[in-house]
C-alpha cells in the first residue's frame, strides 16, 4: 500500500501545488468522527491511484493556516488540485464508490 | 454466490450491534454491514454520552460504539464495513447487496439503519454547506474561534452542540421554533446557564447570507411575524433525524415519516424474516439505550422465527409440538 503523504505548512508548495500529477487534499483532524470513517477508504484509494492522482493529507489541528488558505470549514474536506490549482473541492465523508466517482472526474476518465 | 446465513444485520448504531452480541451468542454467526463511513452510528460524532448506564463517570460516543462492536465480535459476528445498496426481502432467501455489488443470501434480516440528519431546507443550505453551514459541532467547532455562531434546534443534540460550541466560539444563539425546548432538563438548564449562550425563541430560520462563506441567518418569529438577521459565521443544525429507510421503501410498512412499522411491542415488520429495530422504527425515544433494547428484542425475535422455520422444515409445528405430536 502506497503510504499517505502528511504535508505540513512548510512541505504543501512541493507535496501539492508542485505536484506533477492531480493531488487530492484531505483536510482532517484528530477529533472528528468522520476523518477517521473515511481514512481507510482514501488510504485504498492512494493505492489504486498511485502514479495517476495523489493522496496527500492535511492535519487542520497541526496546520490552521492550511486550512484557512482555502477556506476550509468543515471536515473531513477534499480538495482536489491539479497544476497547483484548486479543481474541485466536496465536504463530508463519503462512500468509495461516489469517491471513486469524484477522482475519476478529475481525472477526465 | 455464497452459502445461505442465518441473519443479516444492516447498520452498526447501538440497535445493530446489541442485535449482533444477541445474535452471535444465539450462535446464528451475524453477518453486520456497519458501513463504510457510517458505521457505529450517530455517536461517532458525539463527544461524552453521559446517560448510558453503567457508565458512572460518561463515556466517548466513539469509544462506546468500539466497545460495543469488539463485544459483537469476540462472540463471532462478522462485522463488514460496507454499504448495504439493495435489499431484496421477500420470499424465503433474502440477498444483501454490498459495495460494488457482492450478494449476500441469507434467511432472516434484521434492519438497523438508523436515522440521518434532517435538513431545512433552505436553497442555500447545500450551497454553503462546508462554508458555514455544519451537521457536526465535534468535527467542525474549531474553525469557529472566537466567532458568533448559531444552533438550530431545541433538543438533546442542540443542546449538546450548543454547549460544546462554547469551547471556542464567542457566542452561540440558539434558535428554536417554540418557546420551551424540548431536551432533557439537564441539557437544558446546562445551556440556559451558559453565559456565552443566548436564546432565540418562537423563531424559524427563512434564510442564509453570504456569498462565498456563511455571513448571516436570517430568522422569522413565528408569533410576531418580525424577520431579523443574525450575524453569524458558522450554522449548526440539530433539529432531528429522518429515519433512513429509503432502502425499503415500498416493500416494508412505514409510517408517513418514513419510520418502519413494526407489529405492537415486537420488531417484526409486515414482511417475514424481516425485522427492525432502532431509531429506523422508533419516532419517539431515540436514545441509545432505547435502540440497545430494541436491538436485543430484534435478535431474539429473528431467533425465535429461525428457530420455528427449522422446526416447520422439519415436519413439526406448533400445533403439532403443542398435542405432543413431536417425533
Amino acid at each position: 500500500m502506497t503510504e499517505v503523504v502528511h504535508a505540513t505548512t512548510d512541505s504543501f508548495t512541493a507535496d501539492v501545488l508542485e505536484s506533477d500529477i492531480p493531488v487530492v487534499v484531505d483536510f482532517w483532524a484528530t477529533w472528528c468522527g468522520p476523518c477517521r470513517a473515511v481514512a481507510p477508504i482514501l488510504d485504498e484509494l492512494s493505492s489504486d491511484y498511485r502514479g495517476r492522482l495523489k493522496v496527500v493529507k492535511v492535519d487542520t489541528d497541526a496546520n490552521p493556516d492550511l486550512a484557512m488558505a482555502y477556506g476550509v470549514m468543515s471536515i473531513p474536506t477534499l480538495t482536489f488540485f491539479r497544476d497547483g490549482a484548486v479543481v474541485k473541492s466536496i465536504v463530508g465523508a463519503k462512500p468509495k464508490a461516489a469517491l471513486i466517482g469524484h477522482f475519476d472526474e478529475v481525472l477526465g476518465a | 454466490m455464497s452459502e445461505i446465513r442465518n441473519v443479516i444485520i444492516v447498520g452498526s448504531g447501538p440497535a445493530g450491534y446489541t442485535a449482533a452480541i444477541y445474535a452471535a451468542r444465539a450462535g446464528l454467526n451475524p453477518l453486520v454491514v456497519a458501513g463504510s463511513i457510517t458505521a457505529g452510528g450517530a455517536l461517532m460524532n458525539t463527544t461524552e454520552v453521559e446517560n448510558f448506564p453503567g457508565f458512572v463517570e460518561g463515556v466517548q460516543g466513539p469509544e462506546l460504539m468500539q466497545t460495543l462492536q469488539a463485544q459483537a465480535e469476540k462472540f463471532g459476528a462478522e462485522v463488514m464495513f460496507d454499504d448495504a445498496t439493495a435489499l431484496q426481502l421477500e420470499g424465503d432467501i433474502k440477498t444483501v447487496t454490498v459495495g460494488m455489488g457482492t450478494v449476500y443470501q441469507t434467511r432472516a434480516v434484521i434492519l438497523a439503519m438508523g436515522s440521518a440528519y434532517k435538513e431545512i431546507g433552505l436553497e442555500d443550505e447545500k450551497r454553503l454547506s462546508g462554508k458555514g453551514v455544519s451537521w457536526c459541532a465535534t468535527c467542525d467547532g474549531f474553525f469557529f474561534r472566537n466567532q458568533d455562531v448559531v444552533v438550530i434546534g431545541g433538543g438533546d443534540s442542540a443542546m449538546e452542540e450548543a454547549t460544546f460550541l462554547t469551547r471556542f466560539a464567542n457566542k452561540v444563539t440558539i434558535v428554536h421554533r417554540r418557546d420551551e425546548l424540548r431536551a432533557s432538563k439537564v441539557m437544558a438548564d446546562r445551556a440556559k446557564a451558559d453565559p456565552k449562550i443566548e436564546f432565540v425563541w418562537n423563531s424559524e430560520v427563512i434564510g442564509l447570507e453570504g456569498d462565498v462563506k456563511l455571513e448571516g441567518v436570517t430568522v422569522r418569529n413565528r408569533v410576531t411575524g418580525l424577520e431579523s438577521t443574525l450575524r453569524a459565521t458558522g450554522m449548526f443544525v440539530a433539529i432531528g433525524h429522518d429515519p433512513r429507510s429509503e432502502l425499503v421503501k415500498g416493500v416494508v410498512d412505514t409510517d408517513a415519516e418514513g419510520y418502519v412499522q413494526v407489529e405492537g411491542r415486537t420488531t417484526y415488520t409486515n414482511v417475514p424474516g424481516v425485522f427492525a429495530c432502532g431509531d429506523l422504527v422508533d419516532n419517539r425515544y431515540r436514545q441509545a439505550i432505547t435502540a440497545a433494547g430494541s436491538g436485543c428484542a430484534a435478535a431474539l425475535d429473528a431467533q425465535r422465527w429461525l428457530e420455528d422455520l427449522e422446526d416447520a422444515e422439519h415436519g413439526l409445528d406448533e400445533k403439532q409440538l403443542l398435542q405432543g405430536g413431536a417425533r
